[in-house]
């Protein structure tokens, strides 16, 4: 960055961004202003709902179609690009700005193939035709790290990984030589690892081209990292703008104080008690009234045997083969895994995508039949629950899970006082009266309004979704709760918030988690022990202190390194 | 591909067989016999059982099924009791009819079907959207012989645009080297029989079509309104692409794929509708005579007939499956 004071490349002034639905109209986004100097990065943060990635739509005109710029100014180069209209903007569109969009899996035409995706940019903005046209496309694509760039060029988006395919994205949105880039959340689809070589790829690309990188994320962390200047949004506002240092150093407003508050770093500690800490958390007088027995911190229970014992468990999964007479093939997706999860504590798992993370819950759940090995909960294992019936309901009734979406995993035609009632009705626990007073307990203990209750889960957010899927996964005072990815899909704030209620119902109701994530600074809040996967085997297993501290394998060193923001001095709580 | 197509063609002999069990038992199950059918007045006992020993409806039920069965493996489908000639020769001689009937009306739905469930998809919310959806619903609703003879008394009676029945008219002078009419007269250069053939088609193709091009329509409408949503329209828009090559290319093609699936079904549609419009048309394919073969208890007929049409119909769904890779390449791994 050059010290000169040069002409902003982006200017926003003043962006009002409305919605029109049945509802009414909505305004997106509030008098948003922030420059993007030539060359520049800049990162937008926000949760979901704050409007940054409708700012970045907006500079694109690719708003949705009930979507309109009311009000406000983009300038692009001078230009006012929202008073020109469709076309003027249409023009510059991926000759003058470029877009990188978020998720790899759906923004690749999936009937053409890569490198004729690249081809058809190139010949439509007049960059190149053609031959000449083929073979810029394959370097583009080796440009942005693609390996084999020439005959990966001939394939067709479903045969490429996720990275792969972000790359492919990347070498799209630079085909034209663009003078801003638009990123919207461009990684966080991908694992840890693989985040980090593509957004190492792309700073290395957009300095030596000078491009000027809007970054749209929801992760403070990666922005500070990554960006010169940070903007952060809040309920389609700008509450805060500076460089991305003095922004974590120094946050002058209050919702930036949070979000750096909530952000997990591996500087966080275990989360002890709801009550021992601040930053989002305001329910801790509503929790289930306190008994003695309960408070009790479970150091007895420690000694006890543990609550899920899992013995060499394998699960081989067969593919069916290609050809006409090819063999089937073998995907050994868990092989050989042994662990324990003592009473009263949180055991985590986690790995990269496709590391069998997720097929360990689902045996540990009795979702999956394993091929072979263990898992006995309680002291029952897997065999005699199979012949047993009463077993089998006893195990239900101990082990509940948390999925990850809490957007797929409620039923959409239940209200949410039905659903939370469901496992009380289909366990036949108690009078209506009582199953009524027990769902109001539950609602208190996970902090939602009683008011809620005849609501349906299409009404209610992320956040609170979560929290419905928790009191229903506690609502038969289980023994065992299963969380995959149980807090990947909220944002930063609200899943401090998750974290802190999981932490607290543990510690009242002497629960034990298994929590599966890849996240590895959230299972340096939650977690006990910790069992490090990777292609089917735990590579690594000790207590979170251990394996985070002193990593003793190459991969799991991997893993923490990539982790963003990890260098850095997230706000005044790590301090 | 080559797997899926072998895969496909072995599990066509189970249904085969499965379904000529059921049309065994189904033309048997309908009241009366065919002798009775054929004798009319003239049914005295003896000339019925005369009849039944001489085809063999006497036999037990399962030996009759094991010699028809035996016969269709050698290629003989039997005799028709109607018109005393071979079923195949039947079917041979009126399948060209009908297949000029079906393909117009194919080429009719998918012609005015997708293109108008485009323009709906793209105009969607408005009139001419509205109007799509209404005048596709209508063409679902209506029944196909109603339509039939809606068009007939409206076009060919009413207005004399078209002639109201028959493949050719009575004083065309016309041969026939291949039985498709369209097609002799432009392989024989009689250029004025390929056109009144032509005209003979026009109502009961509309007819028979209607359905299958609001099906269409309304397929075409839906995915494409779901694939100008999805996000790499989005990313194509955001790179810049041509409006032209984005409509073409992009929209289009994706949206192509659900729509093949349904022409494909459409076919079935077609074959059966054509019963019901061949007959109103007085149209001589093999349509109209499985429906006199209904009448006359033809049982031969009705056996042999469905079975093709049932064969037709499983081997043009297995055309679109296959060439359905050609669209998705993600369809070509499988």
């Amino acid at each position: 960055m050059s010290a000169v004071a040069a002409a902003p490349l982006l200017s926003i002034r003043d962006l009002e961004v409305s919605f029109t639905t049945d509802h009414g109209t909505t305004t997106a986004v509030r008098g948003a202003s922030f420059d993007v100097l030539p060359g520049e990065t800049v990162a937008v943060v926000g949760e979901s709902g704050s409007g940054k990635s409708t700012t970045a739509a907006a500079v694109l005109g690719l708003l949705a179609q009930n979507g309109r710029i009311t009000g406000g100014s983009v300038l692009f180069d001078g230009k006012d690009l929202a008073e020109r209209g469709g076309a003027g903007i249409a023009r510059m569109r991926g000759k003058d700005i470029g877009m990188v969009p978020q998720d790899p899996m759906s923004n690749l035409n999936p009937v053409m193939r890569v490198g004729a995706q690249i081809v058809e940019a190139l010949e439509d903005n007049g960059v190149a035709r053609g031959e000449e046209a083929r073979r810029r496309a394959v370097e583009l694509l080796e440009e942005a790290g693609l390996p084999d760039a020439r005959r990966r060029a001939q394939q067709y988006p479903h045969e490429f990984s996720g990275g792969m395919r972000q790359r492919a994205l990347i070498a799209m949105g630079l085909s034209c030589r663009p003078r801003l880039l638009i990123a919207d959340e461009p990684t966080s689809a991908l694992d840890v690892t693989v985040q980090r070589t593509i957004l190492d790829r792309l700073e290395a690309l957009t300095h030596e081209l000078g491009t000027a990188v809007l970054l749209i994320t929801h992760d403070l962390g990666l922005a500070a990292e990554r960006a010169q200047r940070v903007v952060v949004m809040y309920r389609g506002e700008v509450v805060e703008a500076g460089p991305a240092e003095q922004l974590l150093r120094d946050p002058q407003h209050e919702y930036t104080r949070r979000l750096l508050a909530a952000a997990p770093s591996l500087a966080s500690r275990r989360i002890q008690l709801a009550r021992t800490t601040g930053a989002g958390v305001a329910y801790g007088e509503d929790l289930l009234a306190p008994s003695a027995d309960r408070d009790e911190p479970p150091a007895v229970a420690v000694q006890a045997p543990p609550i899920v014992e899992v013995q060499d468990l394998t699960k081989v999964f067969r593919l069916r083969g290609k050809g006409l007479l090819s063999r089937s093939t073998e995907i050994t997706a868990v092989d050989g895994v042994s662990f324990a999860i003592p009473r009263g504590t949180t055991t985590a798992i986690v790995g990269e995508s496709g590391s069998g993370k997720s097929t360990v819950a689902r045996m540990v759940l009795d979702l999956l039949e394993p091929t072979s090995g263990t898992v006995s909960v309680d002291g029952v294992g897997t065999a005699t629950r199979a012949r047993d019936r009463a077993a089998e309901v006893a195990f239900r009734r101990k082990v509940q899970p948390i999925f990850q979406d809490p957007y797929s995993s409620l039923d959409p035609l239940y209200t949410i006082y039905r659903t939370v009632e469901e496992p009380l009705r289909a366990h036949g626990v108690g009078t209506a009266a009582q199953r009524r007073s027990r769902v109001l307990e539950l609602m208190e203990a996970v902090a939602l309004p009683v008011a809620l209750l005849r609501r349906y889960p299409a009404e209610l957010s992320g956040g609170q979704r979560q929290r419905v899927a928790i009191a229903r996964a506690v609502a038969l005072e289980p023994e065992l709760v299963v969380c995959d990815e149980a807090v990947s899909a909220l944002d930063v704030i609200v899943q401090s918030q998750i974290l802190h209620l999981l932490a607290d119902l543990q510690h009242r109701l002497g629960l034990s988690y298994l929590f599966i994530s890849h996240d590895l600074a959230v299972v340096r809040q939650i977690a006990d022990q910790v069992c490090v996967m990777e292609k089917g085997r735990i590579v690594e297993q000790g207590t979170v202190d251990d394996v985070f501290d002193r990593p003793q394998q190459e991969y799991t060193r991997a893993l923490l390194d990539a982790i963003p923001g990890r260098r850095l001095d997230l706000g005044p709580r790590a301090a | 591909m080559a797997r899926l197509v072998l895969q496909r063609l072995a599990l066509l002999i189970p249904t085969l067989l499965g379904l000529s069990v059921l049309l065994f038992l189904w033309v048997r199950a309908l009241p009366g016999g065919p002798a009775t059918a054929l004798l009319g007045e003239r049914a005295t006992p003896e000339a019925v059982e005369r009849i039944n020993r001489l085809y063999g409806f006497d036999r037990p039920l399962l030996e009759q099924y094991v010699t028809w069965l035996g016969q269709l493996l050698q290629g003989n489908f039997g005799v028709s009791t109607r018109t005393a000639r071979p079923v195949l020769d039947e079917f041979l001689a009126r399948f060209p009819a009908t297949i000029e009937l079906t393909a117009l009306a194919l080429l009719i739905a998918v012609g005015v079907g997708i293109p108008l469930g485009y323009v709906a998809a793209r105009y969607q919310g408005r009139f001419l959207d509205h109007t799509t959806v209404v005048v596709s619903l209508l063409g679902v609703t209506i029944p196909v012989f109603f339509l039939a003879f809606l068009l007939k008394w409206l076009f060919a009676v009413q207005a004399g645009w078209f002639p109201s029945a028959g493949r050719q008219s009575a004083d065309m002078v016309a041969t026939h080297p291949t039985g498709f009419y369209v097609l002799d007269g432009l392989l024989t250069r009689e250029w004025d029989a390929s056109w009144d053939a032509l005209t003979h088609l026009v109502l009961p193709a509309l007819a028979l079509g209607s359905i299958p091009l609001a099906i269409i329509a309304r397929i075409t409408r839906a995915s494409v309104i779901e694939v100008q949503n999805a996000d790499y329209v989005r990313t194509a828009r955001a790179k810049g692409l041509s409006a032209s090559r984005l409509r073409r290319r992009v929209v289009l093609r994706n949206a192509m794929l659900p729509v093949s699936t349904t022409i494909g079904l459409q076919v079935g549609l077609l074959l059966s509708g054509a019963v019901l419009t061949e007959t109103v048309f007085a149209f001589n394919g093999i349509g109209s005579f499985l429906a006199n073969a209904v009448f006359n208890l033809d049982y031969a007929v009705l056996q042999g007939f469905i079975l093709f049409i049932a064969v037709v119909y499983a081997l043009v769904n297995l055309a679109v499956d296959v060439s359905y890779g050609l669209i998705d390449p993600r369809m070509r791994a499988r």
